[in-house]
């Protein structure tokens, strides 16, 4: 029997996801300088107040002058963001193991899941100070980590479930149990949905750390910074520590996305589930 | 005929769906013996799929008894007694060709030397040399099913069940696996159930053909297939070879088969027995 040589389909999208090339980025890097640019004509040419919006160029230097107190302040908030990240997500995973294993649970649980992912749940800071404390870390990292949990918890319980029918027949049909065909098939197939909701988190865990500091925290805060600047219109200071807050976000998302690709490179599925 | 000596021993075997809304399958006798290659055919929706899951325990029978290499069907598959490939190659997109074929024998706990030359075996046996490392998505529909031949080949099994396993590929490469997995029948010496909606397929493939009615399913008739083995690309052209084609279409009509075809929905049914 003659055998058929089939050349593997060239994927063209794998350099995209493996590492672009400088071309790649021009485009990206085009707009980004366009718009600095941009912003900082518009502030100097029609002459608007610092207090409503300060150019970039006082912004990045006050960046660098207040280096040493901004960097403190992100780490501390970070700390929070991070930690509630931790916690939240690891939750959120052995939640969803449990009901994908226990089908019934999930079915009967998975209604309340989408409404609690509705909720606004940073209106609750207020109330998470009062529990844990307002100077205290972990009365963020509450707050954090309740709003990592659900996107994740629904990702992975969709990616667990989501499994194909023949799959599992064929599994059973090496008499693999529950356990096995957790670890080969539903873990495995739920990777990218993970991933995608790992991402989500961590601008999520952002949000509830510089959020719940606003509602009261410790002076060595970032959001706290943030409202004392605005309060005494200091507002380019104010706009400094959201820089500085935004690039710790893109770090963490990056950092995540970077696992991700090490991890699940040669998964095509890592595409889909963007 | 020795009795114990069967592989496969299934009588008044009956499968309703749906609390007896559909009956899929009604009195089924069927005796199969070692190194049989038995094909199912019958229109869609006959339940001969439903038959495959029931000798592999992936489905339980509503009625009548199965005994599968002298045990229970559910023992048989405890005992990995049976490889199964479907009409879907089903292989996990983040493994390699070789940890796709490995699969069973990871789960058997062989260890990793003796799993490795176990694999290259079968890679030579299916012709993929050269595409160990690659991926599913990488392979072209003929190559992801010969991966999937040669996984549920590579704990030997006595039983081999296959679902429509050439269903989806082109006339050209169907004609090539078949030539293929004849050659790897002979070496194996396992015995195989091939469902299929082919006619020619099933004559040319197989020792017997059981031809079955449209729902419910039953045994219309059983065609001893006595063309000469090995069967080469000159079997096509014998001319008892037109004689059994013309045999299995008389018992398909007489079984309804070339009736109005009654929406396929035993698919559904088997699906949603899954996720109860």
């Amino acid at each position: 029997m003659s055998s058929t040589v089939v050349e593997p389909i060239p994927r063209g999208t794998l350099a995209s996801r493996v590492g672009s090339t400088l071309w790649d980025w021009l485009p990206a890097a085009v707009v980004f300088v366009a718009g600095i640019a941009l912003w900082e004509g518009l502030v100097r040419g029609l002459d608007i107040q610092n207090f409503l919006l300060p150019p970039p160029s006082d912004i990045s230097q006050t960046v660098w002058t207040e280096r040493d107190v901004l960097w403190s302040a992100a780490w501390f908030t970070f700390q929070e963001a991070l930690g509630g990240w931790i916690i939240g997500c690891a939750a959120a995973i052995l939640v969803a193991l449990v009901l994908a294993r226990w089908r019934i649970l999930g079915t009967a649980l998975m209604p309340y899941l989408i409404a609690a992912n509705a909720i606004p749940i940073i209106a609750f800071a207020p109330i998470t100070n009062n529990w844990f404390g307002t100077l205290n870390q972990s009365s963020k990292m509450v707050i954090a980590a309740i709003l990592c949990f659900f996107p994740v918890v629904i990702n992975a319980l969709r990616g667990l479930t989501s499994v194909r029918p023949q799959q599992i027949e064929l599994m059973r049909s090496y008499a693999a149990g529950e356990v096995e065909i957790f670890r080969r098939v539903r873990i495995p197939n739920a990777l990218p949905f993970i991933f995608t909701g790992l991402k989500v988190a961590t601008v999520l865990a952002m949000i509830g750390a510089i959020v719940g500091d606003y509602f009261g925290g410790s002076q060595d805060a970032l959001g706290i910074q943030i409202r004392r600047q605005a309060g005494v219109f200091a507002f380019t200071e104010a706009w400094a520590a959201i820089v500085i807050a935004s690039i710790l976000g893109i770090l963490f998302y990056g950092a995540v996305a970077a696992v991700e690709r090490l991890t699940m490179g040669r998964h095509p599925s890592a595409r889909g589930a963007e | 005929m020795n009795e114990g000596s069967n592989v496969v021993e299934m009588s008044k075997v009956s499968k309703e769906f749906g609390q007896g809304q559909v009956r899929a399958l009604e009195d089924i006798d069927l005796e199969i013996r070692p190194g049989e290659f038995i094909s199912l055919i019958g229109p869609s929706g006959c339940g001969k799929s439903t038959l495959l899951r029931i000798v592999g325990d992936l489905i339980q029978p509503s009625g009548g008894e199965i005994v599968v290499n002298g045990k229970s069907a559910h023992q048989a598959r405890l005992d990995r007694d049976y490889g199964i490939v479907f009409q879907d190659a089903v292989l996990f997109d983040w493994r390699t060709v070789e940890k796709n074929i490995g699969l069973p024998l990871e789960l058997m706990r062989w260890d990793r030397r003796k799993r490795s030359e176990r694999v290259q075996e079968l890679v030579n046996l299916v012709e993929l040399q050269g595409f160990e490392k690659h991926h599913p998505w990488q392979l072209s529909g003929g190559m992801q099913q010969r991966v999937s031949i040669a996984r549920a080949l590579s704990f030997s099994p006595p039983l081999l069940l296959m679902d429509e396993p050439f269903g989806a590929l082109d006339e050209m490469t169907r004609e090539r696996l078949n030539l293929e997995l004849l050659r790897i029948w002979e070496q194996s010496g396992s015995t195989v159930i091939f469902v299929t909606h082919s006619i020619s397929e099933a004559v040319f493939l197989s020792t017997r053909v059981v031809v079955m009615s449209a729902r419910p399913g039953r045994i219309v008739g059983v065609v001893h297939v006595n063309l000469p083995q090995p069967r080469t690309v000159e079997t096509r052209e014998d001319p008892f070879f037109a004689d059994l084609i013309r045999e299995v279409r008389q018992l398909l009509r007489k079984g309804g088969g070339f009736e109005a075809e009654e929406p396929e929905d035993e698919e559904q049914f088997i699906v949603a027995e899954e996720n109860l």
